[in-house]
Order: C-alpha cells, then sequence, then structure tokens
C-alpha cells in the first residue's frame, strides 16, 4: 500500500471542505451574532454566506472539470476522481444551491444556522456518495446524506405532519441502511473485497459463484436497501409523507440532491460490482438476476406510482407520487445495461432533479404566500403570479414528458435505449410500451395541476409578489430545462465522451 | 425567405406577445394578425415558387423524380442520430397554406375576446407553430416532437376560454390526443430500432428494408395513432366533444388543420415507411374509413346542437381523407391530400359561422331555439350556404374536386366501396339543408311560446338585438369562400403539384 499522501486528498476533496467549512461558519455566524435579528434578515444572511460557500465549492470542481483530470484513487480505492465524478459533484453543488435559494425565502422556523449547516452537511454526504467506490464508504456517505435529510424533514417543529414525517422517514431509512449493510456484508463475504472494481473481478474470475445462493442474497438485500432510498415500489412509502410533511425545500432537496446521488451510486453499483449478475428482463427469456428485480420494480412504480398520483389533492403528494413514477422510468435505464443506457440514466437524472427542484421552489414560493399546498390554493395562480405560474408550467409539462422540454429527450432516451438493447426481439418492449402508456396517464394529473393554476379562477385576486432573487435563480432553472430539450447536444456529448472513458 | 421562416415567426410572435404588457389587448391582437399574416406571406410566396417549379419540371420531364425540396439538414441531437431536417413537397405545401389561412382568419374571427387575451394568442400561436413544424418536418422524431408541441395548447385553449363542459371536453380531446401519440412513440422506437437505429430521417427510414413482421404489427400502431387525431372510427368520439366545447378558433383549428395533422402524420409516418404493413392493412382502413363517413354523416343528421353537426360531418369528411389514402391510386390519393384541404377551409368555415357569428350572437346552438336568423344576420346565412355547399361537394367548389376523385379511386380499388361511401352524400345533403332550414330559415309554427320569441307573425325580428356581422369577421368569411371557389374553380392550382408528387410515391410503393 502506498503512503497516504494528505495533500493529494485535500486538492481534491477541496469543495467537500470548502462546504464544511462553510457549514461550520454558518452555526457560529448565527450563534455569535443573528440570535436577536429578525428572522428574514438572519435566513437572509445565513443563507448568503451558504451561497457564496457553494459558489467557492464550485470554482475547484470546475477547475479541475477544465483541466480534465485523469482518473484517480484515492486512499486505497475507496474515493475516486474522474471528469463524470466531478460532473456529478457539479450538479449536487449547483442543486444544493438552488435549494439554499429557495429556503432563503422559505420559514424554517427559528434554528436558522443549524438548517442551512445541515444542508451543507448533506451535500457533502451526497458529494462524498457520489466518488466512493468502497461498499463501506459509500455506506457511510449514505448514511451523512441520510441523517441529515431526516433532520431536515423536522425542521417544521410546531407541525405535526412534519414530526410525523421525519419519524416515518426516519423509521424506513433506518431499516432500509440494516438492509443494505446486511446486503454489503453478505456481498463481501462471498467476493472477500469491498471495492467494487474489485467485486467485479472476484464475481468474474471465480467459477461457478456466478449466482450463488449467498451472493443472490447479497445483491438483493443491497438492491432492497438502495430501493429505499430511491424510493421505487414496494419500498416507498416513506415518500408521500416525508414530501408532504417535511419544509418544502426539504422536499426539494429529498427529491433532487439525494435521488441524484443515490441514482448515480446505484448505476455504479450495478454495473460495476454486479457486472456478471444481469441475468435478463426480456420478455419470455426472464433469467435471475438484477435486471429482472429492476425490472418488477419499475414495472410496479410506474403503474402504481401514476394511479395513485391521480387521486391526490395536495400537490407535494402528487409530486412524491410523480417522482415515484419517475423513478420507475429511470430503472428501464438500468435495464437496458448498454452504454446507451448509463448516459441515459444520468441525463434523466440531471433533468429530473432541476425540473423536480424548479416545480418544488415554485410550490414553496407560492404555498407559503396561497396559505397551503393543496390544488385549490393553486386555484387562479396564472393571474395572481403570472411568472411562477409560467415557470410551473414549463416544469409541469417536462415531468409529463412533453417537448420541447428536456423531460421529453430524457424518457424518449431512455425508452430508445431500452428498445436499443435488443432491436431484433424487442425484449424490452414490454416495459416500454407500459412506460409509454403510464406517461399518458401522468398527463392527466400533471394537467389537473395546471387547471388549478390557469383554468380555475380564485375568488382571491391579490397578486403574489416574490423575491427578484428567487425569480432569477427560479428562471435559470427553468432556461436549463428547455435548453436540454432544445439544445441536449453538448451534454449528452459530454456524458457519452465520460461514459465511453470508464 | 424559406418557408422553414413560417415556424420561427410565429414563434417570434409568441415571444413578443409574451413581453406585452396584458393590459394593451389591441396591440397584442394586433401582433398576432401581423405575425399570421406574415407567415402566410411567407408560405405563399414559397407555395408559388414551388409550384412554378412542378409545372416546369413535369412539362419537362413528364414526371417529378423527387418532390422534396429541402430546407434544412443538421444534425440535431448526434448521441440519438437525430437531425433537424425540414423538407416540404406537394403534399405538404397545400397544408402549410391551410395552415396559414385558418390562423389569419382564426386571429380575426377571436377578434372580440376580451378576457386574458394574451395568453389566449400565446397559446394559440404556439399551436400553429407546432402545426407549421409537423408539416415540414421529414425527420420522425422532429416531427413527433412538433406533433406533441401541438396537443398541450389546446387544452388551455378549450378549458379557459370554451363553453359547454369545456373541461371535460378539453381533457378528453389532450388524453386521446397522447393516447395516440403513445401509440405513435412505441411504432417510432420500432421502427428506429429495426432499421438500425441509425436515423429517424423519414427518407432515410424509408429506403430501410422493414421486415414484414415487424411492418404488420407496428404499421397499425402508427397509423392508428395518428388516425385517432383524423377523427378515424371509431377513435372519433373527442372530436364532437372537443370541437363544441372549444372557442370558436380553436374549433377551427382542430377541426380545419389539426385533424389533418392525424392524416398527414397516418401518410407520413406509417405508409411512407412501411408499404408492406400498409399493403396488409388497406382493406381494414378503407372500411372503417368508409363507417366513419356513413356514421358521421347519418349521426349529423339527428343532432339538435348546431356545432354538434358541424362535430360529426368533420368525422365523415375526415373519412373520406382515410378512404382516399387507402385506395393507394392516383386519384384516390390525390383526392385524399385535396380533401384535407377543402375540409379545413370549409370547416373553418363552417365553425366560424356557429361559433362566432351565431352562438356569440344569440348565446344557443339548439336547432329549436333558432330561426329566422337569415334576416337578421343575412350576412352568416350566405357564408354558411356556401360552405354548406362545399361540404355537399356540389361543383364550382373544392370540395366537390377532392370528392369525386376520392370516389373515383375507390371506386378503382373496389366498385363496392365506392358504393357504400356514396351514401354519405344525400345524407350530407340532408343535414346541411336541415340546419340551414332550422337556423336561418322561417318557423312555420311557433317554437313554444316565450322563450326566445321567435317565429310568430312570420318572423319579423326574431332577434331584435344581435349586433350585425363586424368588420373582421366579413373579412375572414370573405376570404375563406374566395379559397373554396378559387380552388374549385381552378383546382389545377393545387392539384397539379399533388397529383406529381402523389405519382412519385405510387412509384416508390411499387
Amino acid at each position: 500500500m502506498t503512503p497516504v499522501s494528505y495533500f493529494e486528498v485535500f486538492k481534491a476533496l477541496s469543495s467537500e471542505a470548502l462546504l464544511a467549512v462553510t457549514a461550520l461558519a454558518a452555526l457560529t455566524l448565527d450563534l455569535a451574532s443573528m440570535r436577536r435579528a429578525e428572522m428574514v434578515m438572519r435566513r437572509r444572511t445565513i443563507g448568503t454566506v451558504a451561497v457564496i460557500g457553494l459558489l467557492a465549492a464550485i470554482i475547484p470542481l470546475w477547475q479541475q472539470l477544465a483541466a480534465g483530470s485523469p482518473r484517480t484513487v484515492l486512499l486505497g480505492g475507496t474515493l475516486a476522481v474522474d471528469d463524470l465524478i466531478l460532473m456529478f459533484k457539479l450538479v449536487i453543488v449547483v442543486l444544493t444551491l438552488i435549494t439554499v435559494l429557495i429556503s432563503m425565502d422559505y420559514d424554517v422556523g427559528r434554528h436558522v444556522g443549524e438548517y442551512f449547516a445541515v444542508m451543507l452537511f448533506g451535500a457533502i454526504g451526497m458529494m462524498l456518495l457520489i466518488s466512493a467506490e468502497e461498499l463501506l464508504t459509500i455506506f457511510v456517505a449514505l448514511e451523512l446524506t441520510s441523517i441529515s435529510l431526516y433532520i431536515l424533514t423536522a425542521f417544521h417543529k410546531g407541525e405535526l405532519r412534519s414530526q410525523e414525517a421525519a419519524v416515518k422517514y426516519f423509521m424506513f431509512g433506518a431499516i432500509s441502511s440494516a438492509f443494505l449493510l446486511f446486503g454489503l456484508s453478505y456481498v463481501y463475504g462471498v467476493t472477500g473485497a469491498t471495492n467494487i472494481l474489485a467485486i467485479r473481478e472476484a464475481i468474474k474470475s471465480t467459477d461457478g459463484l456466478g449466482m450463488s445462493p449467498l451472493l443472490a442474497t447479497g445483491m438483493l438485500f443491497t438492491i432492497v436497501g438502495f430501493g429505499f432510498k430511491v424510493a421505487v415500489v414496494p419500498f416507498h412509502l416513506w415518500a408521500p409523507d416525508a414530501y408532504e410533511g417535511a419544509p418544502t425545500p426539504v422536499t426539494a432537496f429529498i427529491a433532487t440532491g439525494s435521488k441524484v446521488a443515490s441514482f448515480f451510486i446505484l448505476l455504479k453499483v450495478l454495473f460495476v460490482a454486479f457486472a456478471g449478475l444481469e441475468g435478463s428482463a426480456f420478455w419470455g427469456h426472464f433469467a435471475s438476476g438484477w435486471t429482472m428485480l429492476l425490472a418488477v420494480m419499475a414495472a410496479l412504480s410506474m403503474v402504481l406510482g401514476n394511479c395513485v398520483a391521480i387521486t391526490q389533492r395536495n400537490v407535494k403528494r402528487l409530486l412524491a407520487y410523480s417522482s415515484i413514477a419517475h423513478a420507475g422510468y429511470i430503472f428501464i435505464g438500468l435495464i437496458a445495461t448498454t452504454k446507451m443506457g448509463a448516459t441515459s440514466v444520468l441525463f434523466y437524472v440531471i433533468v429530473y432533479g432541476l425540473t423536480n427542484l424548479g416545480a418544488f421552489g415554485v410550490v414553496a414560493a407560492l404555498s407559503s404566500r396561497a396559505g397551503g399546498d393543496d390544488m385549490e390554493d393553486f386555484n387562479g395562480m396564472a393571474k395572481r403570479a403570472p411568472l411562477l405560474s409560467l415557470l410551473m408550467l414549463i416544469f409541469v409539462l417536462s415531468l409529463a414528458g412533453i417537448p420541447p422540454l428536456g423531460g421529453f429527450l430524457a424518457k424518449f432516451y431512455v425508452f430508445a435505449a431500452a428498445i436499443q438493447r435488443d432491436p431484433q426481439n424487442f425484449g424490452l418492449l414490454w416495459l416500454v410500451v407500459l412506460g409509454i402508456f403510464m406517461s399518458a396517464v401522468s398527463l392527466y394529473y400533471y394537467l389537473i395541476l395546471l387547471k388549478h393554476i390557469y383554468v380555475v379562477d380564485s375568488s382571491n385576486q391579490s397578486p403574489i409578489i416574490t423575491p427578484t432573487y428567487l425569480n432569477v435563480a427560479l428562471c435559470l432553472v427553468a432556461l436549463a430545462v428547455v435548453a436540454f430539450g432544445v439544445y441536449p447536444k453538448p451534454i449528452l456529448e459530454l456524458l457519452n465522451s465520460l461514459i465511453a472513458a470508464l | 425567405m424559406q418557408v422553414d421562416w413560417t415556424i420561427y415567426l410565429t414563434f417570434l410572435g409568441v415571444g413578443v406577445i409574451l413581453l406585452l404588457p396584458r393590459e394593451s389587448k389591441n396591440m397584442i391582437r394586433w401582433v398576432a394578425l401581423l405575425t399570421g399574416v406574415c407567415a402566410l406571406l411567407v408560405a405563399l410566396k414559397n407555395y408559388f415558387d414551388y409550384n412554378a417549379w412542378v409545372n416546369a419540371e413535369v412539362a419537362a420531364h413528364g414526371s417529378l423524380s423527387d418532390g422534396f425540396k429541402q430546407i434544412a439538414n443538421v444534425p440535431w441531437i448526434p448521441a440519438l442520430n437525430v437531425n433537424y431536417h425540414l423538407a416540404v413537397d406537394g403534399i405538404s405545401f397545400p397544408l402549410v397554406v391551410l395552415n396559414g389561412f385558418v390562423c389569419v382568419t382564426g386571429i380575426l374571427f377571436s377578434w372580440n375576446i376580451e378576457t386574458r387575451v394574451k395568453e389566449f394568442f400565446a397559446f394559440f400561436l404556439t399551436l400553429i407553430a407546432g402545426v407549421y413544424g409537423v408539416f415540414l418536418a421529414m425527420d420522425l422524431f422532429l416531427l413527433f416532437v412538433f406533433y406533441e408541441l401541438a396537443i398541450i395548447p389546446k387544452y388551455f385553449v378549450i378549458a379557459i376560454w370554451g363553453s359547454t363542459r369545456k373541461e371535460y371536453g378539453a381533457m378528453k380531446l389532450v388524453l386521446y390526443s397522447f393516447v395516440g401519440s403513445a401509440l405513435v412513440f412505441i411504432g417510432i422506437l420500432a421502427v428506429y430500432a429495426s432499421a438500425g437505429g441509425q436515423t429517424f430521417d423519414i427518407l432515410e427510414l424509408a429506403k430501410h428494408p422493414i421486415s414484414r413482421d415487424v411492418q404488420i404489427w407496428v404499421f397499425p400502431l402508427i397509423f392508428v395513432g395518428f388516425a385517432v387525431l383524423a377523427g378515424m372510427w371509431p377513435f372519433h368520439t373527442w372530436a364532437p366533444t372537443g370541437h363544441v366545447a372549444a372557442p370558436t378558433a380553436a374549433s377551427m383549428l382542430l377541426a380545419g388543420v389539426v385533424m389533418k395533422l392525424g392524416s398527414y402524420g397516418c401518410f407520413r409516418g406509417a405508409m411512407l415507411l412501411m408499404p408492406e404493413g400498409l399493403e396488409y392493412w388497406k382493406w381494414w382502413i378503407a372500411w372503417l374509413a368508409i363507417i366513419g363517413i356513413v356514421y358521421g354523416a347519418a349521426v349529423a343528421l339527428v343532432q339538435k346542437d348546431f356545432k354538434f353537426i358541424i362535430g360529426y360531418s368533420s368525422v365523415s369528411h375526415m373519412g373520406f381523407v382515410l378512404l382516399g389514402l387507402a385506395t393507394l391510386n392516383l386519384a384516390g390519393m390525390s383526392g385524399a391530400f385535396l380533401q384535407m384541404f377543402s375540409h379545413g377551409i370549409v370547416a373553418s368555415l363552417l365553425f366560424a359561422v356557429v361559433g362566432r357569428m351565431v352562438y356569440d350572437r344569440t348565446h344557443t346552438r339548439q336547432l329549436d331555439e333558432l330561426g329566422g336568423l337569415a334576416k337578421v344576420i343575412p350576412f352568416a346565412c350566405v357564408t354558411f350556404v356556401i360552405g354548406g355547399a362545399a361540404s355537399m361537394g356540389l361543383p364550382g367548389f373544392s370540395g366537390f374536386v377532392a370528392e369525386y376523385q376520392i370516389l373515383v379511386g375507390a371506386f378503382q380499388m373496389h366498385p363496392v366501396l365506392a358504393l357504400a361511401a356514396g351514401i354519405s352524400i344525400p345524407l350530407t345533403v340532408a343535414y346541411i339543408l336541415n340546419a340551414n332550414d332550422k337556423v336561418f330559415m322561417e318557423r312555420d309554427q311557433p317554437a313554444g311560446s316565450g322563450g326566445h320569441g321567435h317565429g310568430h307573425d312570420g318572423g319579423e325580428h326574431s332577434h331584435p338585438a344581435l349586433p350585425p356581422i363586424s368588420l373582421p369577421e366579413r373579412a375572414a368569411a370573405i376570404i375563406l369562400m374566395a379559397l373554396l371557389v378559387i380552388v374549385g374553380l381552378y383546382p389545377s392550382i393545387m392539384l397539379n403539384m399533388i397529383k406529381a408528387n402523389v405519382d412519385v410515391f405510387l412509384r416508390g410503393a411499387r
């Protein structure tokens, strides 16, 4: 083993370090001098500190990315840095940045410093998760993320549903962590390795190891653990309550940042560590392996997520069920198990993260002023807040997969990857057909939401004014969503080249 | 300017309207009208250039070797091999021009909209731009993008500015379209994959042999997916409710242009790419079309609501288009493409009469409550008679040229087809005359006592206080009527290019 060069580690993780410092600074500042300040003032000041930290964290990431850093492995293979990882860390930082901006305009209670600090810790967890290549590091990073999110969920201290949501989220999360750890321990036990590359070698090299019962158990429990984190059916039960109960910016964070990171690491574990265990999800040729498991979960998620969403009256719950459905679509890209599939998943995750963040951002800004987040509270918003309504239109239609928005291309790409997997016999066509028809179903409830905003009139006609920085931030997100649909060439080429390099 | 500027100009118009303050309603109307007129002029200029070119080619060589006029072809999404490929031929050109005319007249007929003017014209022009895009796109992916882009604005236009169960009608229409486009989506992916995953380009895909087995199951997916929007029986039920719920300009667009998106998609997406699938399914298409023709006409005859009559007549007339497409001969297919244009104008005109001229003034569309309007708003009556005559297929109007050719083509395919489709002709005459009689002519007996109080004393002033037909309405109606007569009396202005291109298609299909 080579001696650890801490300078190298620090250089590679400088953005995480910056965020940690910022989090501590936010805590200290709030504790030392802001206790007596007015609430709005406090939120804006501490939020600005967090924004500055996040902007500063972008710089080293950007520099490394622009320089084109070759793949380096740190600390004996626990963490890795390459362009793809850097890019996704950048995505996390940007998502966090916008979440912070949304939070600055949202009543998060008295503990302002703690709120922003915990959010930054969560972001650090996600960034570590993205660069982790070793089972235990993955687990620790995942826990750092999850625990931050449990705390954040409970931040509406006065509200019962926030407390309930936090407890529920925590219970489910803890159990899923146990599942995950259990699975990982079996995987380690069978392969004798914790590094995902080493696991792949072990699975491929050993004769007869292929799908031994122990390994199968390990894989199953690992996937169950991740299934909880990304909220696919049947491990989705926490999501609607947590989404509804948490303060809306936190919901946005759970639905975007943590999803992006979880899907990224899931992709890596499945495509690298379990590379020999795909099995088959082709119609009529099912063979045991993780694609089959995923296919079942994807089908259930798409059907249940979309159908249950129809009956929801609360916008946050609706978006929760829609994100369950979206997890199903993303799984289709994973099931394709090709490079195209990987690209499609990563593209989908980025677009989905931005779109959902934008949607929750609008919900946060409007619901806090309209007095609730039920559908009826959004009646007549097109007149009261024309700009935010237009943005919501863009986000929701992108979620529904309407061109020329990013969400459409993401869906198309995922489905095209699945079809391309087996162009002769169309083995995955069944999933694609299900996905396409379920997105037709989804249009119904998305349109119902838009109907409340655009069609239904409200007795309250008073205009809603939102702060300019928030408007600008959300406009930029919407612009990105449109740009990913209209001009996706740069990002797709980048993703393709990065994936080809792996 | 190339014809693709129709798309860009229209989007530009949307952008300008979004930037205008919502209070300056007149400004918004004029910007919308200006946008529509500019796009129309661009389309017309290119149309006549192309027409001259086709005539010269045909005169020189006897036929066209390739009818396409390429406009743009650049890589758009290289990762999926999607190109931004726009091209136009003698089949899409009439439809582009049709869209331009319906856009301009639709704006004129919407001049009286007072609520949320800004949003109305923004949605309206977005829809128009999407339609232009579909007619010009020559890449299957791009076509699908524009096609879906045109779906969503319909919902808002109907749900916000419509009438009579507007939210139901809007949702039904959008879900039907979207389920249709889901079928198309699956079909497109299957075509893409089985052609090697190299291209979405329609002209390239048409050269790729797709195995017969795949064609046989993919063809109906794409065809039916598009045909839902063309009002093909039994997937037509969105059409009457959607048309009735929509505000005038939207009904004009729906029946005038959007239904043509469906039939155009059937041709470009399914028939052009999968000749073997077409050969296998053509009898099914023909018979479903005939059921639609006769059923639509028969149901129109018994409607009580003026707008439902026109709605069902659209189903009937679109059946002619599908029948013409299925004949696969020169006469039938040329007739089908001419019918798309002709019905687009006829339907726009009739919906304008029903929705704008009659309903906006009387606030009722029930035949029993109307009557004697010929004396009050004679202009509306004249317009309806001319539109109705074209709808019946009276010689001298475009409808005659189109439907006559379709029937000839159907006869060549099988005489029974022409006979069966012919049943609808007396039915059409009957429902048009019936509507004309009940709405515009006097009643012998007083219909109910009190109520609207028409029909008494020979029907003098049965609707006393109706505002006169306004200038924008007159202008728009005259434009549409003129088109019917021009194409009816001088069909070669359109038929030459259609025939030359159908000829290219038929030579390729054999």
